[in-house]
């Protein structure tokens, strides 16, 4: 409770929003984004957007999988509906975030209008970032603080979506293809570490293998029913094991 | 039902495909603030779906690529992944040193055996 009782006079709503800012460029998350949107972009570019699409869809999509999720189901020919029903899949994890922190940010003087553009900025980098940070704030200018935190992470990728979008059409191809490689292996890599128990990492080798059986056997929505079977399959061994314990 | 990006205005599907099926649930958790239980069988599902969905597009991306990645062989990709995955599982985990030694898999052995 000491940071209640510490003076809101110290730190106007500027200060915060600078505050988090600086918060952003120190923290090892935005190396990170930076290396995630440079491939963002690349990919971006070789499935046929252009650099304006690119930047606006990382400005409002503002989530790296549903991004990645989006231009690959798009370019490759997926419906519009398949592709919005696996990036609706892909957000669901905000919701508990979103939940998870407001309560922390919030006075009863906020509006809720204001809650939602803050809302807006809670991805995985800037939610775990918050968490650590927000005790040193008093409680009146925590939204300022992460909203500054997470533009302070927006406005690097955004030039990393650039930066990767110019060098997927400017490098020769074996270079645009190591910058076009980040996506996979980078996402696969942070999927597996964020796999913490058994039925997270059955999802993932069971998507790896489902997904291109499906999509060789031409089903129609085939990246939506690979992925349906595979994470119900995995929840099915999570279930059949928590019924032998 | 069958309509593709080629459709309709891309910004519109910009709106309509990417930012409204993502943001609409940072909107629920302003406005439905209860807490969720994280480990309820429900979250537990979907996070399994859609961790197979973001594994499925990795599988996809490495398998039948876009552009330059196209031009290398397959086996080269495929080895540089297994590389790449299997660095980051010896080496503490580090997402960083996956994603480098994949890289430069991929960079020497194209331009090793490369055309």
């Amino acid at each position: 409770m000491t940071e209640e009782l510490q003076p809101v006079e110290t730190m106007t709503s500027v200060a915060a929003f600078w505050r988090g800012m600086i918060a952003a460029g120190r923290s090892v998350f935005v190396y990170v984004l930076f290396g995630t949107f440079i491939g963002y972009g690349a990919l971006a570019h070789d499935l046929g957007f252009s650099v304006l699409w690119s930047l606006v869809s990382t400005a409002l999509i503002w989530a790296g999988p549903a991004q990645v999720i989006v231009v690959s189901a798009l370019g490759s020919g997926s419906t519009l509906v398949q592709a919005a029903i696996a990036v609706a899949l892909s957000g669901i994890r905000l919701m508990p975030m979103v939940v998870a922190l407001l309560p922390v940010v919030k006075t009863a003087q906020t509006r809720p209008w204001h809650l939602l553009a803050s809302a807006h900025f809670i991805a995985v980098s800037m939610w775990v970032e918050s968490f650590r940070l927000i005790p040193q704030i008093p409680r009146e200018r925590r939204l300022a603080f992460c909203n500054g935190l997470g533009f302070g992470l927006m406005v690097p990728a955004l030039a990393a979506t650039a930066l990767g979008y110019a060098l997927a059409a400017k490098l020769p191809p074996v270079l645009a293809s190591a910058v076009l490689f980040i996506t996979p292996i980078a996402f696969l890599c942070s999927t597996a570490r964020n796999s913490r128990v058994l039925v997270d990492k059955l999802a993932l080798v069971f998507g790896l293998v489902l997904a291109p059986v499906f999509a060789y056997a031409e089903f129609d929505l085939d990246l939506l029913l690979a992925g349906v079977t595979a994470g119900t399959l995995a929840y099915g061994c999570h279930r059949v094991r928590e019924a032998m314990r | 039902m069958n309509l593709t990006v080629s459709d309709l205005n891309p910004y519109l599907v910009l709106i309509l495909v990417g930012f409204l099926p993502n943001e609409i649930w940072r909107w629920l958790g302003v406005f439905f603030a209860r807490r969720i239980d994280e480990e309820s069988e429900v979250m537990v599902w979907v996070r399994a779906v859609a961790t197979a969905i973001l594994a499925g597009v990795i599988a996809q991306l490495v398998l039948t690529p876009p552009g330059a990645l196209a031009s290398l062989p397959l086996w080269i990709r495929l080895a540089a992944i297994a590389t790449g995955f299997a660095v980051f599982l010896a080496v503490r985990r580090s997402v960083f040193l996956g994603v480098l030694c994949g890289e430069a898999a991929l960079v020497g052995l194209s331009l090793a055996f490369g055309s």
